[in-house]
């Protein structure tokens, strides 16, 4: 119903490394401030905000999971931020009744064009991610814009001119760049180390790549410790020569 | 451009805001306060209205980033709870009805209270401050007034670490160090949830990981930094200072420990009296001038330490009648003993032997084979150059898990023993200090409690005992302080034990108070212990009706559960409001190359439309001084020296050129930490970001406390006025002092019931003792504990319209073989019981979790009324404390907290539990208070712009 552009000159997003990324959730936050507060696509409501069920739109939300290994392995946690990762194949812009929702020809940003939004909700359904939220005060569709109010901004300084979760990311968990571009420094990082996309089975083509975790538990090389020799004196021995030496 | 915050709810027109013109939001510089990290934050204001916080990327703390309090920073300033008028309590306590009264009929009651007291019995005043940033003001201002009743909320924080890193040495984990994360190699984390030092931590994490550095965390929980760490060592709680001391064991045995550091910058030679006849018994040998005496071989007699290049380390020998030893002897004779080997502590610490052997290699490994070196020369105190800066990169950060122990001040002395014998303490790749640290006991003052009606204390309340002398106890033995700190049922107890002034004071244990005065502490709920029963003693009265405790005064920002049991409540501003500073002579925001300082500055000016308003605390408490006439608040004629805080952070002088701010001191403006008071100097820090960084010279950079040019340099900023270089106590002599006396040396004698306990817990070199309270562990075989999570702090979050959508409840969670074995499905409750009461609450499954622990977030759960949240919110139906589960007073009538230092025990709890069906809300279940301030809106829409 809605066109996707044939290629886009520039394929912004974001390349999240779950190896580093402690669930701290200040990127969810910085997001909600921004782009409710200043941006475009606010303001994101909070009903019920301080009684039984609190529900406000956010456009970023980290996700916690538990991973039991079957070989006895030890437990791993992982903290999964998710938000809309700008797909080439993108099911939401094709899916829109209304040209509402769109993919960006010159960046790759997938957008939703409030105006014309008539909060069908039929983006969200086909969102295999679960990234769009429909804002129940505004009646419309919110989405991460991966701040595109921020990022070319000539207001801001220039090194503020990327997303707000990647500015406030405390591990540096996040990145931000052009994936098209082969030699950005994103995709360096995604070829250095393996990242990945989300649920490839979707034929989505995510921009946003996911660095998995590095493996855990490895094991050391180092020899273990072996007592002191009786033969040479043990501790004490050890102690005599080693004082000597000094 | 206006703040549509929209409030669509009655009551709330007030806080409409008028319609104003755009105007382009301004960059006002300051420090957030959304918890005690104290990053720089950008806020951007428009029209006295907050459009957007963001992180100061200038600032050294943060460098730009900021977590998720932070940036929720605006929610808590724009809270409904935020109070907004001085409250005279008008119902029974804890009913929440107050009517709101002038700021004049507020502070003259406060004076009527508090003048006589000062006149006649100043230790009747118990003032007690919580997560209180202005320490060196709230103590100058008590010990002003006269009494020794005063503390900040150290003693249920982590005074264990901070003790047992003082003692051991000059500095403690926390705030007040941090690792070389640009050169270390192997990071290990004990007991390190999300928060102190939590954005410097973040980063740090970040770096290691951007440079495959190792990092390991020792921790039941993995949540957080533990998920991300390269080994998850999933230890049973109360239990690290086992695995820490054999893996001291197994480093000792195989010879890998830095023998040179260990001489040159520790106590390891000095000759300790072991003659258990002799008066000095367990103390260190010195000469007529009180010189630490070491044994030299070459000559065969004791001569001072310092003297000698080549001490004996082993052996014992006879100095006149007396027989000693070097420190290091008895290092190994209490750790080479195969009871500390990885088979005989594994199954205590619920981990395989294995583990404890790869760790102690691994450490080795990194310490030994990958040393570090700086091509920087550098002086040492005794004048002989280095010509490089050699490391051992191998990195230790531990928080309250293991400090929050009744073995905890043992356990931190241990890992700290760990450290210094790796050599890895003030080394590149290691730990190192951040300026005022290094700073030995002896640069601390000992402990004040000379009481006299009508003036000051005789000096601060809280120091560092250095034997039983320093105590703070009567002719009779007993305890002179109303929390009992620096008694013998806890001598070190350097922070004060806030958690046992309202048992104590509901008691009349020594005596009864009159005020009760708190800020920023909620002690009717998560900062207390046993809380329902500590309810019950904030209501106790007397056969008359009159409170037990008589007056209480809280000074807080928000409507919080201890609000609603105050007969005077005094309403702070939010942070954003506020006159602060982060001073050196209290908690600064250093870091290891910097000391740094800085202040908070209102940003927002304070509206509280329609009511009397809101002043800052600090600036109350000088215009209370003035009204009191205590010394140092007025001048000759009785008017106030200070107009407010702000003028006070200007010209107080605490030594002649030496205040709370050490930047742009002097009339022009030049001088760093030292120099007279500068008018301009507040104008000169926000100009600058808000904070002042002077930087520690590169010389300077590594082995501080015996390193000249750092010295120097710390004499020249002001941190000390003179040199003070001294050496690392693996042996702490004021622990062997006490122990002396538990065993009958010396005029101060300890009660008999306390000898044993004494005995054991001041052991001099650090020993791991099951919890205290492990006495049933058959009936109670399971581990319950908290943990702090990365995006809430305290009790404050749950206000906080966005983060308490992302901690709204806090499940009980639990292990997984636990959950199959008592047949938990999802949605069921629990029923926990520990020998002191019993709560029922939700659960959640949890597999990352050692198989012997239970545990949810700390202060999630709300009394319903409070904080301003609807009384059906999910904190208050279903969230809950374990608080009530664990006592204040143990069944022996002493404190549930570290015989050393009287830290509280909170996570020695044990509990059992069974699976019960689901019920409407946790329980216990409290009755819904009245809230004070006007009903929350339903819905929020910030908006800036």
């Amino acid at each position: 119903m809605t066109a996707l552009p044939a290629s886009t000159e520039r394929a912004l997003g974001l390349v999240i490394d779950l190896d580093t990324c402690v669930g701290c959730h200040a990127c969810v936050v910085a997001c909600k401030e921004w782009n409710s507060g200043s941006s475009p696509a606010g303001p994101l409501s909070d009903t019920d905000a301080y009684g039984a069920r609190p529900s406000g739109t956010f456009l970023n939300r980290v996700h916690t999971f538990e991973a039991v290994p079957a070989d006895g392995r030890q437990p791993r946690v992982v903290h999964f931020p998710k938000s809309c990762l700008h797909c080439a194949d993108a099911p939401c812009v094709t899916v829109c009744p209304t040209g509402a929702s769109l993919k960006r020809e010159r960046d790759g940003i997938v957008l939703v064009n409030e105006d014309d939004c008539i909060g069908c909700g039929l983006c969200a359904w086909a969102c295999p991610y679960g990234a769009r939220e429909l804002d129940p005060v505004a009646g419309t569709m919110k989405k991460c814009t991966l701040c595109e109010d921020r990022i070319d901004n000539l207001a801001l300084p220039e090194e503020d001119r990327i997303p707000a979760c990647v500015r406030t990311c405390p591990a540096g968990a996040r990145h931000f760049g052009d994936l098209a571009d082969p030699e950005s420094a994103v995709s360096r990082l995604v070829a250095e180390r393996g990242g990945i996309d989300l649920m490839p089975e979707q034929q989505t083509r995510p921009t946003n790549k996911y660095l998995p975790p590095r493996s855990r538990d490895v094991d050391v090389l180092a020899p273990l410790l072996e007592p002191l020799p009786e033969e040479a004196g043990g501790f004490l021995g050890w102690l005599d020569r080693t004082l000597a030496r000094l | 451009m206006r703040l549509a915050t929209e409030f669509r709810s009655i009551r709330h027109d007030s806080m409409r805001e008028p319609d104003v013109p755009d105007t382009a939001p301004e960059i006002r510089r300051t420090t957030c306060y959304m918890c005690a990290c104290r990053c720089g934050i950008d806020v951007h204001v428009a029209e006295n209205r907050v459009h957007h916080i963001e992180g100061n990327r200038a600032h050294p703390v943060n460098r730009g980033v900021l977590c998720a309090k932070g940036s929720a920073g605006v929610m808590q300033h724009l809270s409904p709870a935020r109070l907004r008028a001085p409250l005279r309590r008008t119902g029974p306590r804890g009913s929440g009805e107050f009517r709101e009264i002038s700021w004049e009929e507020a502070l003259g009651i406060a004076v009527n209270w508090l003048e006589p007291i000062r006149e006649q019995h100043p230790e009747r005043l118990a003032f007690f401050t919580g997560r209180d940033q202005s320490q060196a003001l709230t103590g100058w201002w008590a010990q002003q007034f006269g009494t020794l009743n005063y503390a900040a909320h150290g003693g249920f924080c982590s005074v264990n670490m901070a003790a047992a890193g003082i003692y051991t040495m000059g500095g403690a984990f926390w705030e007040f160090g941090a690792p070389d994360w640009e050169r270390t190699r192997l990071l290990i984390l004990f007991g390190v949830a999300e928060d102190h030092d939590s954005n410097p931590l973040k980063i740090g994490l970040g770096k290691l990981k951007a440079r495959g550095a190792r990092v390991i965390s020792v921790n039941p929980i993995r949540t957080g930094y533990s998920a991300i760490a390269d080994q998850w060592i999933g230890i049973t709680p109360g239990t690290d200072g086992l695995l820490i001391l054999s893996l001291v064991h197994l480093l000792l045995t195989s010879g890998k420990i830095d023998l040179a550091y260990l001489m040159r910058f520790t106590n390891a030679a000095w000759l300790v009296d072991q003659d258990p006849a002799s008066p000095g018994f367990g103390s260190f040998l010195r000469d007529s001038e009180g010189r630490e005496l070491a044994w030299d071989p070459a000559r065969h007699r004791a001569v001072p330490a310092a003297d000698v290049a080549r001490p004996a380390l082993s052996g014992g020998f006879n100095v006149g009648p007396t027989h000693v030893k070097p420190v290091f002897a008895l290092m190994a004779e209490a750790y080479l003993d195969p009871a500390l080997a990885p088979e005989a502590v594994a199954p205590a610490c619920g981990i395989e032997p294995e583990v404890i052997h790869r760790l102690a290699a691994e450490l080795a490994d990194t310490a030994f084979n990958h040393p570090i070196t700086l091509d920087r020369p550098w002086t040492d105190h005794c004048g002989k150059r280095h010509e490089t800066m050699v490391g051992r990169p191998v990195a230790m950060h531990a928080m309250r898990g293991i400090a929050a122990h009744s073995n905890g001040f043992q356990t931190c002395r241990a890992l700290h023993l760990l450290q210094l014998i790796l050599g890895t303490v003030e080394t590149p790749g290691g730990f190192r200090f951040e300026p005022p640290y290094p700073k030995p006991v002896s640069a601390h003052p000992k402990p004040h409690h000379k009481v006299t009606p009508g003036y000051p204390l005789d000096g601060p309340q809280l120091g560092y005992p250095r034997g039983p002398e320093d105590l703070a106890i009567d002719a009779d033995g007993r305890p002179k302080r109303i929390d009992h700190a620096f008694s013998w049922e806890a001598p070190l107890s350097a922070h004060g034990m806030m958690h046992m002034v309202i048992a104590n004071a509901a008691r009349g244990d020594p005596y009864p108070i009159d005020v009760l005065f708190l800020y920023m502490a909620n002690m009717a709920w998560n900062s207390s212990m046993n809380t329902a029963q500590t309810i019950g003693m904030l209501t106790a009265t007397d056969a008359t009706g009159v409170y037990l405790i008589p007056k209480i005064i809280v000074a807080d920002s928000y409507s919080s559960e201890m609000v609603a049991y105050a007969d005077l409540v005094l309403p702070d501003t939010t942070y954003l409001e506020r006159h602060d500073c982060i001073s050196l002579l209290d908690r600064p925001i250093s870091e290891p190359d910097a000391a740094i300082d800085a202040i908070r500055w209102p940003v927002i000016e304070p509206e509280r439309p329609g009511a009397e308003g809101v002043r800052g605390f600090q600036s109350v408490l000088l215009d209370l001084g003035v009204r009191l006439k205590l010394p140092g608040m007025v001048d000759a004629n009785g008017k106030a020296i200070y107009r407010d805080y702000a003028d006070y952070m200007v010209r107080h002088q605490r030594r002649p050129g030496v205040g709370p701010l050490m930047g742009w001191r002097g009339e022009d403006g030049t001088g760093t930490g030292r120099g007279a008071p500068n008018p301009k100097q507040l104008a000169r820090y926000i100009e600058a970001g808000g904070f002042h960084i002077a930087h520690v010279p590169e010389e300077a950079a590594f082995f501080k406390p015996w390193n000249r040019a750092y010295q120097d340099w710390a004499v020249k900023i002001g941190i000390y006025d003179t040199p003070q270089p001294y050496l690392f106590q693996l042996y702490v002599e004021p622990l062997a002092r006490f122990q002396a006396a538990a065993l009958g040396h010396g005029p101060h004698q300890p009660p008999d019931a306390l000898r044993e306990r004494l005995a054991r817990a001041m052991a001099p070199l650090p020993v791991w003792y099951p919890p205290l309270s492990d006495t049933d562990t058959d009936t109670y075989p399971i581990h319950a504990i908290t943990q702090r999570p990365a995006a809430m702090y305290h009790s404050w979050g749950s206000q906080n319209a966005w983060l308490r959508q992302i901690h709204g409840e806090n499940p009980l969670y639990i292990p997984g073989a636990l959950w199959e074995s008592l047949g938990f499905e999802p949605g069921d409750f629990a029923r926990v019981v520990s020998p002191h009461a019993e709560i029922r609450v939700p659960v959640a499954r949890m597999d990352a979790l050692n198989p012997a622990t239970v545990w949810t977030w700390n202060a999630i759960g709300k009394r319903p009324g409070a904080w301003s949240l609807a009384p059906d919110a999910p904190e208050a139906t279903r969230g809950f404390l374990l608080n009530h589960l664990i006592p204040e007073t143990l069944p022996t009538g002493l404190s549930n907290s570290d015989p050393v230092t009287g830290q509280a025990a909170w996570y020695d709890l044990r509990v059992r539990i069974e699976r019960i069906p689901a019920e409407a809300r946790s329980a216990p279940a409290f009755p819904s208070e009245m809230s004070p301030v006007p009903r929350a809106p339903k819905l929020v829409k910030f908006r800036a712009g």
